[in-house]
């Protein structure tokens, strides 16, 4: 076991994790953050989208002691007082969601897309969005709301 | 699309109204409920251990090392809990004399696919569960793999050699025996003469559902009812099996379908592995986790399609269709589960399709195999159909040298002539074909890109144009129960729903449609908001728990809103009455003289009035209603379908090959569907591009590859090539409404309309852009390498179809054994230490 | 889903690290950006019983100019190498190729000497390097040793790296201002190379002056195409002449069969890219 420190969703946790545990299962299981989903075990889907320092990962494929010491944040931090964060509105406004299992990574990455361009065409934002796989939506809608969030500083 | 805030009450109409769903606020904000949420005090976790052979007698199981292992509980085998349980349940004996292999939940003496669970390992973490399966050593004894389905219809080797033979079952349905049409002996014969016949061999390869979330089951013991959470589309028909095939009294099993992460027919099953969570839970008096990971949820949960499909079509050399003879042969896989027997059942209604066959003879071949058992997805039986004749279609069209569309204008049922009944035995209520083609046609750009189209022909342009056409119809709504009977399904296709007043004037709905992603929480709110003239937001809809939604039949087949929303408004309907009869005595009034508007009862001629709140509360109070009224509105009802519906479309795409790598490009789809009247035309359009993608997938990037020894080579998303965002277009799609004329809302089914009718679209795309470079077919998926094999073919004078790659040749892949060696590391996704 | 357990360091220094890989015995695994390493953990098809994670080495990751050579640090990440101005005007393939690899998450975490290691046929940062020139810093016990990339890369996932060595870095001979192209053929987005041709060169006035070209997958290991190079300098860049250029450069490979196609296939592949390849590149 090691102890590790992170903040998550901007609350601090020290927690002793065995070597071998995922981020993503640190998240789900040590801290209750099941926001954040699995879908696949080869680094795929991207289902388990987090950020990390402020950047999009996986975090299937990090391990808990990798992100000791940084910052993460999940869906789980991304409505404020109760309001929903412009990239979560944008999802809603455009159907962008059936099932709901790919939606935060999905909206993680939208995020971090923005962030590197906040102000993208569509084929950029489909580009952005390679490494997330969505079953239900036909991504149409998702590529709609991203570009709606676009224009809302959904970024931050 | 503009989306309907959710915070504006709704006049009248909300059917029709895109409301934004009232289940995303959970979704979009992580407070999920997917079964591995869940957690429990004291639960255990499940590991499997599954066979790494396709056939094989167990000799030994060896748990002595797996049991010492930290933190495992228990260690069971096949032996231990066969005991426990029957065969699992195949619903739908096709035929009398159907064959099929038992079942067990864990293997008892020998593995009939790679991926079968030999073992169960028990353990207090899912870390410690999964350590202990690395111990678990199994002897094998290894028996001749059965893994090509058209040697196994010739058998032997046989899959399960107790069965002394590879078929299931043999169904055949003759229109001129069902006396629905002629004999199509006669009219191939006919055609030969002096006609055209077309005869064509399609593969529908082998498929994997692959829902996002991986399936997932907790089983709760401590209590006097056992509780199950599972990812599944079918609580109740789950429910009703388990109890069946583990003796347990019905009444003492409780069954929840929480947050549901996608299904497409793969979480219509009653499985192995929730089986399993129920026994040990049971045995075990603690509760019990298994989430099984993807690379398991690919092999191991069912699959879907594959199937060879022989087809003959026979026409005038006018082009008017006289007959349609398939023979197919559907691969079951190692078991029949719970309806894959089935699925090509479903299919044979359908391959005549829109289309005024005077002679339709359909026989399949049930047939086992040594890979994984297959099941409904998506569309299951109806895609194969639709894929079938529109290929032939457009095969019959360039035999002619007619134009597709023109050729289909021809042989279609045309708007007048409904109600149809078909030579399938089928009876069309509604359909209008030539408004719905014309829309695509004019949205499409038809001409410009066939002159467009003539123009890179005559350049020898290394990218060539085609136009692919697919004019779909489908059945669904599942399903007339005496239909169902007739064709020896298990079960009847009735759906039930409850509508309750609460005092407060909001009103619940429990409806026993399970959804997992389909949007019934939004759409049964706008049915019942207009029907009782409530807000949108003061309905609630409850599902997916058979202590709250008692009874149902849950969902697939596009079966929620025709089924399911009819028998919502018969049960607001009889609150209605119940309530008039009410509003008539509280208001002194005679019922024929009250009037119900907007949520009121006001009496004609008057200002005297009631909302049917006002009423609820009164009705609550119970101190003043009609002499021997029960003091409740709340009314359920179950409703059996008269008929399926049969949506219908127009959908056009335009595929671009390049001919010097085999690189297809999907460059625009247009398709007009018509599904009837639309509760939610946002959640309508949601529902046709993602099937689209599906179908589409199926057409260019999806493919289940077994190897020689029956090892699935596609056994991870590395390999099973869904496609993401950046590997699909936009698309166009719009709608023309001819309402059913079988149900009180006009609705038909939209879940899988564009799963069937895009396939064939895109595949007929393909080969209209190089059939004129000598290309006659092309396998599925059109990969680059298949379609640049068959421009080859051609120009080295062989016939111009693509076999399928030699599954020998793999590499890439995560599980089997060939190419990379552990050491070596395999490809995963990233390529990035 | 679930690796074995393992023993984990995190050294913060190479020196450190060397030695914790000295001390580690024979089943140890250095740790990059974890991309490739992880899933093959969480499959269970590698157990090691020691991890060192090099993740904590500041002084591995960065881009810097050293001379003629622009040095890019082993656990500097793929976005950070394709967002690197120096990279853009020195080594434009390494970025356009960079680009390409996995997706954006994968991107945040892989790492460019990572992959170079873990040396998939494959992955797209191989053949740039190859056809770069460039030169591998292995550091070991008994100091650093240089590898040429034409030597570095051995075998199926296999390269001069030995056990107990680190790649520390890699120095790529500038090629400043030169053009550059990664032609990456697959199925989806997402996928692994099918082939791909990685492209630099000078040309002036429409004519190709220099060119490096090397191919991606076309066997076990990246393949220089130096008949071609040598068939491009002098040609002008007209798809005719580039195609009779680039007309062998599959001869005598020995692409794998798979899935995606069959070394027959691959092959003519690696042609009809290498044309598009150089055009694309010679704008």
């Amino acid at each position: 076991m090691t102890r590790i420190t992170m903040t998550v969703d901007g609350v601090s946790y020290t927690d002793d994790v065995e070597n071998r545990t995922l981020l993503v299962q640190y998240l789900r299981e040590q801290l209750g953050k099941t926001g954040t989903v699995v879908g696949c075990d080869t680094t795929n889907c991207g289902a388990c989208t987090v950020h990390l320092d402020g950047r999009s990962v996986k975090s299937c494929t990090v391990l808990a002691v990798q992100a000791d010491g940084h910052e993460v944040r999940t869906v789980e931090g991304l409505a404020t007082d109760g309001e929903l964060a412009p990239i979560q509105q944008a999802f809603h406004d455009c159907h962008a969601l059936q099932c709901g299992f790919c939606t935060p990574g999905m909206m993680m990455q939208s995020l971090d897309l923005l962030a590197e361009n906040p102000d993208p065409t569509d084929e950029e934002i489909r580009e952005g969005l390679e490494g997330n796989m969505c079953r239900c939506t036909g991504y149409q809608n998702i590529v709609k709301a991203v570009r709606q969030a676009a224009g809302t500083g959904a970024q931050s | 699309m503009t989306a309907v805030d959710e915070t504006t009450t709704a006049p009248a109409a909300e059917i029709g109204s895109p409301r934004k769903r009232k289940e995303d606020q959970r979704l979009i904000t992580g407070r999920t409920r997917y079964t591995d949420n869940i957690t429990l005090p004291g639960m255990l976790h499940l590991g499997m251990v599954r066979s790494p052979l396709a056939h094989a007698t167990i000799t030994g199981i060896h748990t002595d090392d797996a049991k010492a292992s930290p933190g495992v509980v228990a260690v069971y085998t096949g032996a231990d809990l066969a005991a426990a349980h029957g065969s699992l349940p195949n619903a739908w004996p096709v035929t009398p004399d159907q064959k099929a292999p038992e079942h067990h939940a864990v293997a008892v003496d020998r593995v009939a696919f790679a991926g079968e669970i030999v073992a169960v390992v028990v353990a207090r973490s899912p870390r410690e569960a999964r350590d202990a399966t690395e111990l678990v050593e199994v002897d094998y004894d290894d028996l001749e793999p059965v893994l090509d389905l058209e040697a196994a219809a010739a058998g032997p080797p046989y899959a399960h050699p107790d069965l002394g033979t590879n078929e299931s079952a043999t169904w055949i349905f003759d229109s001129a025996e069902a006396g629905t049409g002629s004999d199509v002996e006669a009219a191939i014969d006919q055609a030969r003469g002096d006609g055209v016949v077309i005869e064509r061999t399609y593969r529908q390869q082998r498929l994997i559902p692959a829902f996002m979330e991986p399936r997932s089951t907790v089983v709760d013991p401590t209590s006097e009812q056992i509780t199950m959470w599972s990812a599944t589309q079918v609580p109740h028909i789950l429910r009703l099996m388990l109890a069946l095939t583990c003796n347990i009294s019905e009444s003492k099993l409780r069954v929840i379908a929480p947050d549901v992460g996608g299904g497409f027919g793969g979480k219509l099953q009653v499985t192995p592995e929730e089986v399993t969570t129920l026994l040990v839970a049971n045995r075990l008096g603690k509760p019990v986790k298994y989430t099984e990971t993807r690379s398991e949820s690919l092999v191991a949960g069912h699959h879907g399609r594959d199937q060879v499909q022989r087809l003959t079509l026979s026409a005038t050399k006018e082009g008017i269709v006289t007959g349609l003879k398939v023979d197919l042969l559907a691969n079951m896989g190692a078991y029949l589960g719970l309806v894959t027997s089935g699925v090509p059942v479903l299919g044979a209604f359908m391959y005549n399709s829109i289309y005024k066959f005077p002679a339709y003879r359909f026989t399949c071949h049930n047939i086992f195999t040594n890979l994984t058992w297959t099941d409904a997805y998506r569309g299951a039986g109806r895609p194969e159909a639709t894929f079938a004749i529109e290929r032939l279609m457009d095969d019959l069209a360039a035999e002619l040298q007619m134009d597709p569309i023109e050729l289909r204008r021809k042989n279609w049922i045309r708007h007048e002539e409904f109600p149809f009944t078909t030579v399938a035995g089928l009876e069309y209520d509604s359909g209008n074909y030539e408004a719905a083609t014309d829309k695509a046609l004019e949205l499409f750009g038809y001409d410009e890109l066939r002159s467009e189209q003539q123009r890179r022909r005559e350049s020898n342009d290394p990218v060539q144009l085609g136009i692919g056409t697919s004019t779909f119809t489908e059945m669904c709504g599942l399903a007339p129960s005496r239909v169902l009977g007739s064709l020896a399904y298990g079960a009847g296709g009735w759906e039930n729903a409850q509508v309750r007043m609460l005092p407060s004037g909001k009103v619940e709905v429990v409806t026993g449609a399970s959804a997992h992603g389909q949007g019934h929480e939004t759409a049964w709110s706008q049915i019942v908001a207009d029907r009782l003239g409530v807000a949108f937001e003061d309905v609630e809809v409850l599902h997916g728990d058979t202590q709250v939604s008692v009874k149902g039949l849950d969902t697939y087949g596009s079966r929620s809103l025709s089924v399911g929303g009819i028998a919502v408004v018969k049960a607001a309907d009889k609150v209605i009455e119940k309530a008039r009869h009410v509003a008539a005595h509280l208001m002194e009034a005679s019922e024929d003289d009250l009037e119900f508007s907007g949520g009121r009862f006001s009496v004609k001629g008057t200002d005297k009035g009631m909302a049917i709140g006002e009423i609820a509360l009164a009705v609550f109070a119970a101190h003043n209603l009609p002499d021997g009224m029960e003091p409740t509105l709340d009314s359920d009802a179950t409703y059996d379908p008269v008929n399926f519906s049969f949506p219908h479309g127009t959908h056009l795409a335009a595929m671009e090959v390049d001919t010097e790598t085999g690189a297809v490009k999907l460059r625009k789809y247009v398709c007009v569907d018509d599904v009837g009247i639309v509760v939610n035309p946002l959640i309508v359009e949601g529902q046709v591009h993602g099937g689209l993608v599906q179908g589409i997938a199926q057409a260019l990037f999806e493919e289940a590859v077994y190897d020689d020894q029956g090892t699935l080579v596609t056994g991870s998303f590395v390999d099973y090539l869904v496609p993401s965002a950046a590997d699909v277009p936009d698309f166009i799609t719009d709608r023309t409404e001819t309402p059913s004329t079988t149900n009180p809302l006009g609705v038909k089914g939209v879940g899988e309309a564009g799963t069937i009718a895009s396939t064939p679209a895109i595949v007929n795309g393909v080969l209209d852009a190089i059939r004129h470079l000598g290309v006659q077919d092309l396998t599925m998926p059109c990969t680059p390498s298949r379609v640049w094999q068959a421009l080859q073919s051609r120009e080295q004078g062989e016939p111009a179809s693509v076999q399928p790659t030699n599954p020998e040749q793999t590499s890439g892949n995560l599980n089997s054994s060939g190419v990379i060696s552990p050491e070596q590391g395999p490809r995963t996704e990233g390529g990035a230490s | 889903m679930i690796p074995a357990a393992f023993d984990y360091h995190a050294p913060t220094s190479v020196e450190e690290a060397l030695r914790l890989l000295a001390e580690s015995g024979d089943d140890v695994k250095v740790l990059a950006g974890g991309q490739s390493l992880l899933p093959v953990l969480k499959l269970r098809l590698a157990a090691p019983e020691v991890v060192v994670d090099l993740g904590r080495i500041d002084a591995l990751r960065g881009v810097r100019e050293d001379g003629e050579a622009l040095v890019i640090g082993a656990m500097t990440p793929h976005h950070e190498v394709a967002s690197d101005p120096l990279v853009q005007q020195h080594a434009l393939l390494l970025r356009e190729a960079t680009r390409t690899v996995a997706d954006p998450q994968v991107r945040h975490r892989g790492t460019f000497g990572g992959a170079l290691a873990h040396a998939d046929p494959a992955g797209d940062l191989l053949a740039p390097c190859l056809a770069l020139d460039a030169e591998f810093v292995i550091a070991g016990q008994g100091g650093t040793r240089t590898v040429a990339a034409a030597d570095f890369f051995q075998d199926y996932f296999t390269t001069a790296i030995d056990d107990g060595e680190i790649l520390t870095e890699v120095r790529v001979p500038k090629h400043t201002g030169w053009r550059a192209h990664y032609e990456k053929f697959s199925r989806v987005a997402q996928q692994w190379s099918i082939v791909a041709i990685a492209v630099t060169l000078r040309s002036e006035g429409g004519t190709i002056s220099e060119a490096r070209v090397a191919l991606t997958n076309m066997g076990t290991v990246p393949i220089r195409a130096t008949a071609a190079e040598q068939a491009l300098a002098g040609v002008a860049a007209t798809p005719e002449a580039v195609a009779q250029a680039v007309a062998g450069i599959a001869e005598g490979t020995e692409p794998p069969s798979d899935l995606n196609g069959d070394a027959d296939y691959r092959r003519h592949l690696a042609t009809v890219l290498a044309r598009r390849a150089v055009l694309a590149a010679a704008g």
